[in-house]
């Protein structure tokens, strides 16, 4: 994955009932079935095998493309696979209005980009459209539309950069 | 201005004249990995970890609890894979016989009130019942922490939480922790401190607290903090002025009172921890099995009951009962008590200290359809099994077993 700060790609909005998928757990994401697996290219497979409407998203998912969803994305267990899938299945970044804790710290360890948008609407974004996220000012971008999240942290960007703690850490 | 309990220990630890929102470098007194993502940090370790991987053998240490012994042989291979590393390098392992790595980190008093410990176990915030910071990571996490002592952390705000009254007899800690639950589910205080106050908390023992904390991460709280009360400073042996707590004059981002006056047992129906009912509105569930034991419900305290409750009745035909003590030395006292007999003679099955039936396999999972009451903490669909699991407290799932239905603990009373 190359480093960018503005990543452009096809957007996967996961929905559940119309509104925006929230409480996706790490059980979703990544089901503990497959925990004991190491080697990152082998966790794509798996990546929301055991989300409800999305068990095909690793078959579908193209390189390059954004995942958004809404509150609390991520809660549950500490199992890195649930970011290394994504990386595996080469998509550049999740957006959500909220996440997990421990999943973000996660994700911002490994170098993957995740951006949060809180209070955004349900329709603000239709699925597939083609977006742009600006990692350094925080905003999600498609056609007309805009919206205005909080910008990644000093350390998310350091690490980011870097491409994972340590090789940030290799640099400090 | 003063600080609030996180601020306070994360100051002690290298993190200076901290505040919410401030990252910080954190010195961590204990460095923990299970065999569930061990293996990776062993990975991560092999990777980047260089000459020197462990920056202090004496604060460095394994503990085996999801898979124990491993059923499946990947979870066999990885287990192997760590030993071998803390072999080379000199480290600790508390091994597939040792149970719940959170617990034996309190048992063997690592984790006294003021430290830090990290791990990759989402519970390890369960520390927040001994005033201790604990916090579950991923492997990359915990190898740098291994590696180096610290962790880098944001400061997250804190919000105090009065709990007002006294429950309803009958009513436990895990009753108390769903309470809690419903009332702020998982979004109110994500990403929050929590210190949790009020005349149940400064009167509840170790293990109360320990339930009560555990159920932070369901929260989506950082942690849960419980001052250390008497029975805490007890077990360590320390006096207050040891242990750490929050300034008087500490600003909170958020100040709640629950009102559990009277509270009566509950009950979270699937598929989430925060769909909680009253165990008196789900007594038509006929259940097929009940699960008593895990990180929340798992201590000698609990399963000491569970055993009382059970002894001179039996398990109803056709439900399974499944006892896990959550550690080696829990399982000693209840086998030298006689608890385990109790238990064993009105039909449970009885097994090794560990996680039990959160990690998928240790005592079996559900099948479809089938209904489970469980006294752990989670019940997202699939977690379990892929039938449908209830969490409730041990006198709940205790009364469930013998009436083979959803069923109070006061119910209990009138069975023989």
């Amino acid at each position: 994955m190359s480093v960018e700060m503005i990543l452009k790609g096809r957007l996967w909005v996961l929905t559940e009932n119309g509104q925006l998928f929230s409480d996706i757990d790490t059980d979703m994401i990544y089901h503990n079935a497959h925990l004991a697996v190491t080697d990152i290219d082998k966790m794509g497979q798996y990546a929301f095998g055991n989300l409800e409407g999305y068990k095909d998203f690793a078959d579908k998912a193209q390189p390059g493309d954004l995942v958004l969803a809404g509150d609390n994305f991520g809660s549950g267990s500490s199992r890195q696979h649930a970011v290394d899938c994504f990386k595996a299945l080469g998509v550049q970044a999740v957006i959500a209005r909220s996440f997990g804790a421990i999943y973000k710290r996660n994700a911002i360890n490994s170098g993957f980009p995740i951006i949060e948008l809180p209070g955004l609407p349900d329709d603000l974004f239709s699925q597939f459209e083609i977006a742009e996220l600006n990692l350094e000012g925080g905003n999600l971008n498609a056609g007309d539309n805009r919206y205005q999240g909080n910008p990644m942290s000093e350390v998310a960007r350091d690490i980011y950069l870097a491409g994972g703690l340590f090789q940030y850490a290799e640099r400090m | 201005m003063g600080r609030t309990l996180i601020e306070k220990i994360m100051s002690s630890h290298g993190g200076g004249d901290c505040r919410p929102g401030d990252v910080v470098w954190i010195d961590i007194d204990n460095r923990t990995a299970r065999d569930f993502a061990g293996a990776s940090v062993v990975g991560n370790l092999e990777k980047y970890g260089g000459d020197s991987p462990i920056a202090d053998r004496s604060k460095t240490f394994f503990t085996f609890d999801c898979n124990v012994p491993a059923n499946t042989i990947p979870y066999a291979n990885n287990q192997q894979r760590i030993r071998i590393f803390a072999r080379k390098n000199d480290l600790k392992v508390y091994d597939v016989d040792a149970g719940i790595g959170s617990h034996v980190v309190i048992e063997e008093k690592f984790a006294r009130p003021g430290t830090t410990t990290v791990g990759t176990d989402s519970h390890l915030n369960i520390m927040g019942s001994v005033g201790a910071f604990g916090q579950g990571m991923g492997d990359v996490d915990i190898a740098y922490a291994f590696k180096t002592g610290k962790v880098w952390f944001e400061i997250p705000e804190s919000v105090r939480v009065t709990l007002n009254g006294i429950p309803a007899n009958g009513t436990e800690a895990k009753d108390i922790a769903l309470a809690m639950l419903r009332r702020f589910s998982s979004h109110e205080l994500l990403g929050k401190s929590v210190e949790i106050y009020g005349p149940w908390v400064e009167s509840a023992s170790l293990e109360e607290c320990v339930t009560l904390s555990s159920l932070a991460t369901e929260m989506g709280a950082i942690i849960a903090f419980i001052p250390p009360n008497n029975d805490v400073l007890h077990f360590f042996g320390i006096t207050r002025d040891e242990a750490v707590y929050a300034d008087s004059d500490a600003e909170y981002l958020e100040e709640y009172s629950l009102d559990i006056e009277g509270l009566e047992p509950l009950i979270a129906a699937p598929p989430s921890p925060t769909n909680v009912f009253n165990v008196s509105e789900k007594t038509d569930v006929k259940v097929d099995g009940v699960f008593i034991g895990s990180c929340t419900n798992g201590t000698y305290q609990d399963l000491k009951y569970a055993a009382e409750l059970l002894k001179g009745r039996k398990v109803a035909p056709g439900v399974m009962l499944k006892v896990v003590p959550a550690t080696r030395a829990t399982w000693a006292r209840l086998l030298e008590e006689g608890h385990l007999k109790d238990m064993f003679d009105a039909g449970a099955i009885v097994s090794n200290a560990g996680c039990g039936g959160c990690a998928s396999g240790q005592i079996g999972m559900t099948g479809e359809g089938e209904v489970q009451i469980s006294t752990s903490n989670r019940n997202f669909k699939g977690k379990q099994g892929k039938g449908n699991t209830y969490l409730a407290g041990i006198g709940t799932a205790a009364a469930s077993a013998v009436l083979g239905r959803i069923a109070s603990v006061h119910e209990l009373k009138e069975v023989r």
